[in-house]
């Protein structure tokens, strides 16, 4: 209980924070605040994706139904995150490269990620079998996971971006942020992070007492 | 089928075979992809009329072409099977692995069968240069071998859901994007006048694609046949 008070209070001030202190990034001024909570949000995207394909992996092996509920679990709220991502994203190019959408690499591969998560979902939802709808939405979203370093990696290389690289760290790997900035931004992935882990937690106990109320009435 | 302790290449060579045989009896597939490209290519010669397409728009019908027609007829070899209940048979026949090699094979010879009479249609309808053929023949044999690489596996995915048709496109769609894009580009550079030198890249890059989703397919497959 205590930590969820703890991360209510957290929560507050790093919001508070974040737009109190000084704007992170002097040419780009007051918009450059989205960046403490674009950055948490795509990152607990590609986290909860990686969960989802520890999830099917794990399923394929054992055949547990409760694998199955995880990785759809991870799958849903890392597409509710990667659609946060995108949004934030639109708003902060529409203000500094003048439109919301242009095809930008980096606004490919995250438009593919949440199209591959739009199938994942139809795909479950064309199943009527438990065990060969998971079976079947396993193989799927760690066939579909094996193309996210292709997205990430090479096709940024082979078209130039105008995507921000180096907010995190520069060229030489070494923190261009100041000390209070850093400090917000760490809370605020650390603060998304815990949050993230709460929902899940929400979800997969969710999935076993509807799976318990189905066993007792059956 | 083969004998129980026949080797990986002859029991693919087997299932391939009998698709073959199959195919040329109903002639289903072939008929499907081949009627889908030339009616689609003889829709965007229509509307161009005799204004000359920019090399990108060339490239890009071209590779939509190519992605509709492989939708459109890929997934048959999976849900023939399970349309006429021989996919038990064929289970039982033996382990998954060469199941998918001669479906794999199958769908390359379908959808390069295709391409090979497409191909000369594209350049007759959109007066594409072909002064860079051969750079051209590269990507089209490496962007066919990666569009049956990544589809063959979704087909099996799909041929066991409720909904076939319209969800083979959307299931596979996401994963030929890291094909589609470099395709497209490498087309568009060689219809511009580029060399081969200037596409190395890209062909090395569809080579690594095709292979890390063959090998993917094949860790993947036995989860999905023996469901």
């Amino acid at each position: 209980m205590w930590w969820k008070i703890l991360l209510f209070v957290g929560m507050s001030a790093m919001i508070v924070l974040s737009f109190t202190t000084l704007a992170p990034q002097k040419q780009i001024g007051e918009s450059s605040r989205i960046f403490y909570y674009h950055i948490p949000q795509a990152w607990i995207c590609v986290i909860a994706f990686a969960m989802s394909m520890v999830f099917s992996i794990r399923y394929l092996m054992t055949k547990k139904i409760k694998e199955d509920d995880k990785a759809s679990e991870a799958a849903r709220l890392g597409f509710i995150f990667c659609l946060l991502a995108t949004i934030t994203g639109s708003i902060f190019a529409k203000v500094t490269w003048g439109s919301f959408w242009n095809w930008d690499p980096r606004e490919t591969s995250i438009f593919v990620l949440l199209l591959i998560y739009g199938a994942y979902f139809s795909l479950r939802g064309a199943v009527e079998v438990e065990e060969k709808r998971a079976a079947l939405s396993a193989v799927y979203s760690i066939f579909a996971f094996v193309t996210v370093p292709f997205l990430i990696f090479v096709v940024p290389r082979l078209v130039p971006s105008l995507h921000p690289a180096d907010s995190v760290v520069d060229q030489n790997l070494k923190f261009t942020m100041g000390p209070t900035i850093r400090m917000i931004f760490f809370s605020s992935l650390a603060l998304f992070t815990a949050l993230f882990l709460w929902m899940f937690d929400i979800g997969r106990r969710m999935h076993r007492v509807r799976r318990r109320l189905a066993e007792s009435e059956a | 089928m083969q004998k129980s302790n026949a080797g990986l290449v002859s029991r693919s060579f087997a299932v391939l075979a009998k698709d073959i045989r199959l195919e040329f009896r109903s002639r289903y597939a072939i008929n499907a992809i081949l009627m889908f490209g030339i009616t689609s290519l003889a829709v965007v010669s229509f509307s161009v009329g005799q204004s000359s397409l920019p090399p990108v728009l060339m490239a890009a019908v071209f590779w939509i072409v190519m992605f509709f027609s492989a939708v459109s007829g890929l997934a048959q070899v999976f849900i023939r099977e399970e349309e006429a209940g021989t996919s038990l048979v064929l289970k039982l026949n033996g382990p998954a692995e060469p199941v998918y090699l001669g479906k794999l094979f199958f769908n390359f010879l379908l959808l390069s069968t295709m391409s090979m009479i497409i191909t000369p249609l594209f350049f007759m309808f959109t007066d594409a240069p072909t002064d860079g053929v051969v750079a051209f023949l590269a990507i089209l044999l490496l962007g066919v071998i990666g569009l049956c690489a990544a589809t063959t596996l979704v087909a099996a995915v799909i041929a066991k859901a409720a909904i076939k048709g319209a969800l083979f496109a959307v299931l596979s769609f996401p994963i030929l994007v890291p094909l589609l894009l470099p395709v497209v580009n490498a087309t568009e550079i060689v219809f511009d006048g580029g060399a081969f030198i200037d596409i190395s890249a890209h062909l090395q890059f569809l080579l690594a694609y095709a292979v890390i989703m063959i090998v993917g397919s094949l860790l993947l497959f036995r989860f999905v046949w023996e469901e």
